[in-house]
């Protein structure tokens, strides 16, 4: 065990291809292609990025042709969220409209034991394939980095991004909250325009990040939204959760916002931040069942989780004045949910966050919950499917509906069964 | 008001009209071959004139409902709703309804909580499976229903897929299982698929209703239920017209005259368009230059009226068709045979062979040769003289139109098959997974679904303007996609085309897995019924960017490669059957369970008049030869019986017992898990040796049907530990396995990590067996014994921390004990295989690929067919540490990669690795990839098996006996 940071060599690993180096001058010259994901957090976050200097672009392509491109140069059998996303990188490339040589691409790596850990290497097999071999591929993740020279993620970097998705977190929880009883169309979007323009803003002169600057901004926030005139009517409340990349883009889960839009719902999306406390919260709780880990990473999450928990409290505190809102409740409940629902060791994928975010909707009045999941994603078979009896178990009012996300799943049958679950909400109303 | 319901499904669409006191006054069932919206038109008029002027509240429900009615504004009432809704008013103390549609089923559980459940995107053990079973078996579903009331057994059929059932039902229509049997097993695959695909952990029982198509139409599927479930179930009157009725009583509908409703369908238009792509021909010209090219396909190969000289004949019994043909010193064709097999080959050759005789009575047939699935029982029915791989004869038949051919793709009508020919020997070879989508079956379902022949349909496709794109993916969803592209407005015609090139990129991208189709090859043949084809074929030309050869002969080929086979290696005297023998023939099966070993085998047994006797089913030689004739070395059979030392399950008194269950990674952790726990004063319990009857004793509490066939079947070893009399079940939640050292990480894949927490959240558990689930982490020893003695604590059962230390040491000294057993052992047959110059095999799979029920026999066919066989982590242990291309983090497919790497590093001995994949094992995707690109670097073949639940180990003979022939050609070549 002691060669395991040996460098490969070519005598070691003949099938294999170089991975080209991200180097200081590509700072200069390349432009980063980011797949889409967290459509409005990303937002933000190529702010954090365009302020140490990099060109980050976020990918918008969508349609069969993406997902064609995907099959074709992923594996047929590999998650959706993977075909899609590679899909969208390589349809990029190929499109034309960049010069390939003046590219890199950046996948987002959760690590740990799901298939999605492996995406990245994926993503670099098929730009091998097809002769791509000098596009650098970066990770962006928050632990084991892949060392390029000329990107560095430094932990400063890293708490800022955490503050543009909690501002991210802060605009979602709101939006849908508000949008659906907006009395003039567009108020609500004029609203998230408005502040997608002051953070961008803000954070090119570094401003707005931290302290009571923060809190004022998140409070700000709530009181725009909150002056939004509304309409006092009655919808139907629905919850989405499921697995990270279908449950925020639309691309990945066929526009099931929109879709739940014109049936006249409510949803809710819990947001992305507690995601990355539950990835430092893992590494402790490794800790804690097995004695894994060495010092320095525990202190190392210890302290992300003390800056999350920092967080969050600002977070709810700008929510208190507005009791209107429903108002998420904190990562340290969550957790004593997932606990009770599921057990704390299971951390691969959305792991017990999963279960802890349906209870947590439940409760807070979201009792129709859509379950999205890649079809055949092997941890959705345990914290998806496998926890559905217990949660039904707990909380008997709770309507859970899974649907499958997959390049062949239709439409309409998605759609069918969304339907099929508020036809019974309608019931349980009278 | 009177009240309309309309039920748009998606193969039929029914109508009711209620009275205000809720009574039938009409009511009417058609099927309405995608032309929805003219079917509804008509459907309105005929309510309009038989209640002329009549106002009446209308709803419209059923999958393809949905979008006309949003579009024109009626009421829609999602169909299970619709359902609820009349079962709640006509037949209120029911439990349970179960649903079977033409492509859905349903279970509504009405009683307590209620629940509802859809079959999500698989549409297996539904009507159109039925249909599709019925076709395949030649009757009608009525006369299958007939059928089934006869039968004396029943067959397991894997009810997880109707495709793949489909590959299970036709080996045992070629076996010659009786078709009565056959029924039978279809509809109890139908029942398995409804109860393990939409119970889902809730038990069926009470009054159930059955509604639908199918559940009215054949009583032996209700029989079939009533007697799986144990229930009486009830099939009440108006049983298709539910949901229709459940429209017309729902609250939303709304008034309307049904004579303007049906003017306002009449001129509906769908608003949204369909995603099309290039045409395939862009005008006539092209497809004329395009036919030009193709007719000297065949070159100087011509059919003969009159046979000349001595003949050889090839007989080709594929999955779905006969072919047969003889030929002459020349190469020439004679007196060619293509036909549907109608279930049995057998006859039909026969008639083949008598008109031969009557037609020529001096013809000289002095060698043949038989190839393809039903090989083994027309080689005994005739007495053929050899039998070859299908895969040889394609390649002989190829090479005679095309010398220098360096890649064949043979579309057929189940499978594809796909070789690439370096150096004048088969080298890689690739075919469809258990999976049929994408084959002749395919288009030829379609087309009929679309009111058309094959021929035509193809034809149609050719003039397509603006082809449909439908992507590759599999026959079921493809059905939805193509019902998307109608309602969408696409004619035949773009459909037609859309599906030759959904079959072509299927072939390329899902079985090839091509990342450059014009890598594939400079000179490609391309045969199979499917490419008889033009619009598959110019698809296949425009997406690999070559021009392809396809002889005259496409749909022939096995058979002519056969015959020139059985020309090249001619035997003194034919064995074939004559005249007189034809005359004489006879042909009888019997169905009986083989009693040989503990896998008990289905047999069905065909013997013919002049003694020839073939038997199938088995999945070992022992049956056919006896008892075991040569020796075996088969390191899977070691591991088992090394295994069954910890499964003795003696009981001393006074102990308290714990249960552990034979399942996924403690097939390989039991040694550690039976002594620690022996150590610490338990008895230990393990569960029985997995079966299909013990799966089927699980099934009712699995919660995601497409999980791997492993996991699922640990619910039945739960069931059998719950009635063992255990007081506790031991089985851990591991995040991590041991760390070998091999990879960046040692991970378990999450299903074999957390499948514990899912048995927990699923089973019901009496309250005297306690069920421990917690999280352990063996990988850390010294801090193992610690966090052990907590867990077992939080469990409520206390440990002395001394005691489990002492007790990990011995466990973890019994686990290295095992392993290093294991290796030993593998080189011992390495060894042999050395000394006796034998072919091995690294069967690499996972611990768990050991349990007979998962590996179907594999190991022992693979020692049958005369190879050494050990497993991955035997060949593993002594590969040095080194870099793969993907990220090697489990534990499990670190060994694999070693494995790999050691059979590509291996000179002297003729060593192959076949890996074993699980379907539904979602890492494979990764590990299958990495474990090709290692073994391709060192010119090794690399040979992927599939299992699932059942198994067709037909086609894995083929693949297995096709990688022997290609690695004995290639010793041959070397050693020239």
């Amino acid at each position: 065990m002691k060669d395991k940071k040996r460098k490969p060599s070519e005598e070691d690993c003949p099938w294999g291809f170089e991975r080209p180096q991200f180097t200081r001058e590509m700072k200069e010259t390349h432009t980063i292609l980011c797949p889409d994901i967290f459509p409005i957090h990303m937002r933000l976050v190529t702010e954090i990025f365009k302020m140490y200097g990099y060109r980050v672009e976020i990918l918008r392509s969508r349609g069969r042709q993406v997902i064609q491109r995907g099959l074709e140069q992923v594996h047929n059998d590999m998650c959706y969220p993977a075909i899609c996303m590679c899909g969208q990188q390589i349809d990029a490339l190929t499109s034309g409209k960049y010069d390939p040589h003046k590219v890199a691409l950046i996948q987002f790596q959760t690590g740990g034991g799901c298939r999605a850990s492996n995406y990245i290497w994926m993503l670099r097999k098929a730009l091998h394939n097809m002769g791509f071999d000098y596009v650098p591929v970066l990770s962006l993740s928050f632990s084991k980095v892949e060392k390029h020279s000329g990107f560095r993620i430094t932990p400063m970097m890293m708490v800022k991004g955490l503050i543009a998705i909690l501002y991210g977190d802060m605009m979602m929880l709101l939006k849908n909250q508000v949008k659906p009883y907006e009395q003039n169309p567009g108020d609500t979007d004029a609203v998230m325009d408005k502040w997608y323009a002051k953070l961008a803003d803000e954070m090119k002169h570094n401003r707005g990040l931290f302290g009571r600057a923060l809190s004022k901004n998140l409070r700000a926030m709530a009181e725009d939204f909150h002056n939004i005139p509304r309409n006092a009517v009655k919808k139907t409340k629905v919850g989405i959760v499921g697995e990270i990349y279908v449950k925020y883009s639309a691309f990945g889960n066929n526009g099931l916002e929109e879709f739940l839009a014109s049936q006249g719902c409510e949803y809710m999306v819990p947001g992305v931040f507690p995601f990355f406390q539950y990835m430092f919260d893992c590494h402790l709780t490794e800790r804690d069942l097995y004695g894994d880990g060495s010092r320095r990473g525990t202190l190392l999450s210890r302290i992300g989780a003390w800056v999350g928990a920092k967080l969050e409290k600002r977070f709810q505190k700008a929510l208190e004045p507005y009791p209107e809102f429903v108002r998420p409740g904190t990562f340290r409940e969550l957790r004593e949910r997932g606990e009770k629902l599921l057990g704390r060791g299971v951390n691969m994928g959305e792991g017990w966050l999963l279960p802890a975010e349906i209870a947590e909707l439940v409760e807070k009045g979201y009792t129709n919950i859509i379950c999205v999941q890649p079809f055949g994603c092997l941890p959705n078979h345990i914290v998806g499917k496998g926890v559905v009896r217990t949660i039904r178990n707990t909380y008997p009012h709770a309507n859970i509906c899974p649907v499958d996300y997959d390049a062949g799943a239709s439409k309409v049958n998605q759609e069918n069964r969304i339907k099929l679950m508020l036809a019974l909400t309608e019931e349980e109303d009278g | 008001m009177k009240r309309l319901g309309i039920d748009i499904g998606s193969t039929t669409i029914k109508c009711v009209v209620l009275s205000d006191a809720g009574e039938v006054l009409y009511s009417s069932y058609d099927r309405h071959r995608a032309k929805i919206v003219s079917c509804m038109t008509e459907l309105l008029q005929t309510v309009a004139d038989r209640f002329p002027g009549e106002e009446m509240a209308v709803a419209v429900s059923g999958s393809a409902g949905m979008g006309i009615a949003n579009d024109l504004g009626i009421p829609f009432v999602q169909e299970v709703w619709a359902t609820r809704l009349a079962v709640k008013k006509l037949r209120p103390e029911t439990d349970t309804v179960i649903e079977l549609g033409g492509e859905d089923a349903k279970i509504l559980f009405l009683s307590e909580t209620m629940e509802v459940r859809m079959n999500g995107s698989c549409a297996g053990g539904t009507g159109a499976f039925i249909d599709q079973m019925a076709a395949l078996m030649g009757v009608t579903p009525d006369e299958m229903n007939e059928l089934s009331k006869k039968s004396e057994r029943t067959y397991t059929i894997a009810s997880r897929c109707g495709v793949f059932a489909k590959s299970d039902v036709q080996p045992l229509i070629n076996q010659g299982a009786k078709r009565e049997d056959i029924a039978a097993s279809i509809f109890l695959a139908v029942v398995n698929q409804t109860v393990a695909g939409l119970a889902q952990g809730r038990e069926i029982t009470g009054r159930v209703l059955y509604l639908g198509g199918p559940l009215t139409f054949l009583p032996g599927l209700r029989d079939a239920f009533d007697s799986t479930l144990r229930v009486q179930g009830v099939c009440p009157d108006n049983s298709l017209y539910y949901v229709a009725m459940g429209a017309a009583m729902s609250h939303t509908a709304e008034p309307y005259l049904p004579a303007s409703l049906s003017r306002l369908t009449a001129s509906y238009v769908s608003k949204s368009g369909y995603l099309g792509c290039e045409p395939l021909f862009k005008n006539e010209e092209e497809l004329a230059a395009f036919r030009r090219r193709h007719a000297n396909d065949t070159g100087n190969i011509h059919r003969v009226d009159t046979p000349v000289g001595d003949l050889c004949l090839g007989i080709d019994a594929g999955s779905t068709t006969v072919k047969a043909v003889l030929v002459d010193r020349d190469g020439n064709l004679f007196h060619p045979l293509y036909t549907s097999n109608g279930g049995n080959p057998v006859p039909i050759l026969k008639d083949y062979l008598t008109e031969l005789y009557r037609a020529y009575p001096d013809i000289r047939i002095v060698s043949s040769a038989v190839t393809g699935y039903g090989e083994q029982l027309v080689r005994a029915a005739f007495g053929c003289d050899m039998g070859i791989v299908e895969t040889v004869a394609h390649y002989t038949a190829a090479a005679r139109f095309c010398p220098e051919v360096d890649f064949i793709i043979d579309i057929g009508g189940q499978d594809i098959k796909c070789f690439q020919i370096r150096g004048g020997a088969i080298d890689s070879i690739y075919l469809n997974e258990a999976c049929s989508s994408g084959c002749g079956s395919f288009l030829q379902t379609f087309s009929s679904l679309l009111g058309d022949t094959p021929a035509s349909f193809a034809e149609r496709a050719l003039h397509a303007d603006a082809p449909v794109d439908l992507g590759s993916r599999c026959t079921v969803f493809m059905n939805s996609s193509v019902k998307q592209a109608q309602k969408d407005g696409a004619s035949v015609e773009n459909i037609a085309a859309g599906l030759a090139i959904s079959v072509v990129k299927n072939a390329l991208y899902k079985v090839i897995r091509c990342a450059n189709p014009a890598a594939l090859g400079e000179h490609i043949v391309v045969q199979g019924g499917t490419f008889l084809s033009d619009a598959v074929l110019r698809a296949f030309e425009r997406e690999t960017g070559r021009e392809c050869l396809r002889p005259e002969v496409a749909g022939l080929m096995g058979a002519y490669g056969a015959a020139l086979w059985a020309q090249k290696h001619q035997p003194k005297e034919s064995t074939l059957i004559d005249a007189a023998g034809l005359a004489s023939f006879r042909h009888e099966v019997k169905a009986l369970t083989c009693g040989g070993c503990e896998n008990h085998c289905c047999l069905t047994v065909n013997t013919f008049g002049q003694g020839g006797k073939f038997i199938a089913g088995n999945r070992c030689e022992k049956p056919v030869r006896g008892a075991a004739a040569t020796e075996h070395y088969d390191l899977y059979a070691f591991k088992q019986s090394l295994l069954d030392a910890y499964r003795e399950n003696r009981r001393e008194d006074g102990k308290p017992t714990v249960g552990i269950p034979m399942g996924l990674n403690l097939y390989e952790l039991l040694p550690f898990w039976y002594t620690l726990f022996r150590y610490l004063g338990y008895n230990v319990h393990v569960s029985g040796p997995s079966s299909h009857a013990l799966h089927v004793r699980g099934q009712h509490t699995i919660p995601s049907d497409t999980v791997c066939y492993p996991a699922k079947l640990l619910h039945g070893h739960m069931e059998d530990l719950i009635h063992a009399g255990v007081d506790m079940i031991f089985y851990p939640s591991m995040t991590y396995n041991l760390d070998e050292g091999r990879g960046k990480n040692h991970y378990n894949c999450p299903v074999v990590a957390y499948y514990p927490r899912v048995l927990g959240a699923n089973v019901k558990f009496p309250p005297e067996v306690r069920y421990i689930d917690g999280f352990v982490g063996i990988h850390n020893r010294r801090e193992f014994p610690r966090h052990f003695v907590r867990m077992m604590a939080e469990n409520g059962v206390k440990l002395d921390l001394a005691r489990v230390k002492a007790a990990s040491d011995a466990a973890y000294a019994e686990y290295a004990s095992y392993m290093n057993r294991v290796r030993e052992e593998g080189k011992r047959y390495l060894a042999i295989a050395r000394e006796k110059h034998l072919p091995v095999i690294v069967l690499a799979g996972r611990p768990y690929h050991i349990d007979g029920e998962i590996n179907h026999g594999i190991p022992r066919l693979i020692c049958d067919l005369g190879a050494v066989v050990v497993s991955e982590d035997a060949v593993a242990a002594d590969v040095p540490r080194f870099d793969t291309t993907v990220l090697n983090q489990w534990t499990y497919h670190a060994r694999l990669y070693a494995a790999a790497r050691a059979v590509r590093d291996e000179k002297e001995l003729t060593m192959n690795l076949v890996q074993l994949v699980s379907f539904g094992c979602g890492v494979d995707a990764i590990t299958s990839d990495e474990t090709r690109a290692i073994l391709e670097s060192g010119g090794k073949l690399y040979t992927q098996i599939k299992i699932d639940e059942i198994t067709n180990l037909g086609a894995v003979k083929i693949r297995l006996r096709s990688l022997f022939a290609v690695t004995g050609e290639q010793k041959e070549t070397a050693e020239k």
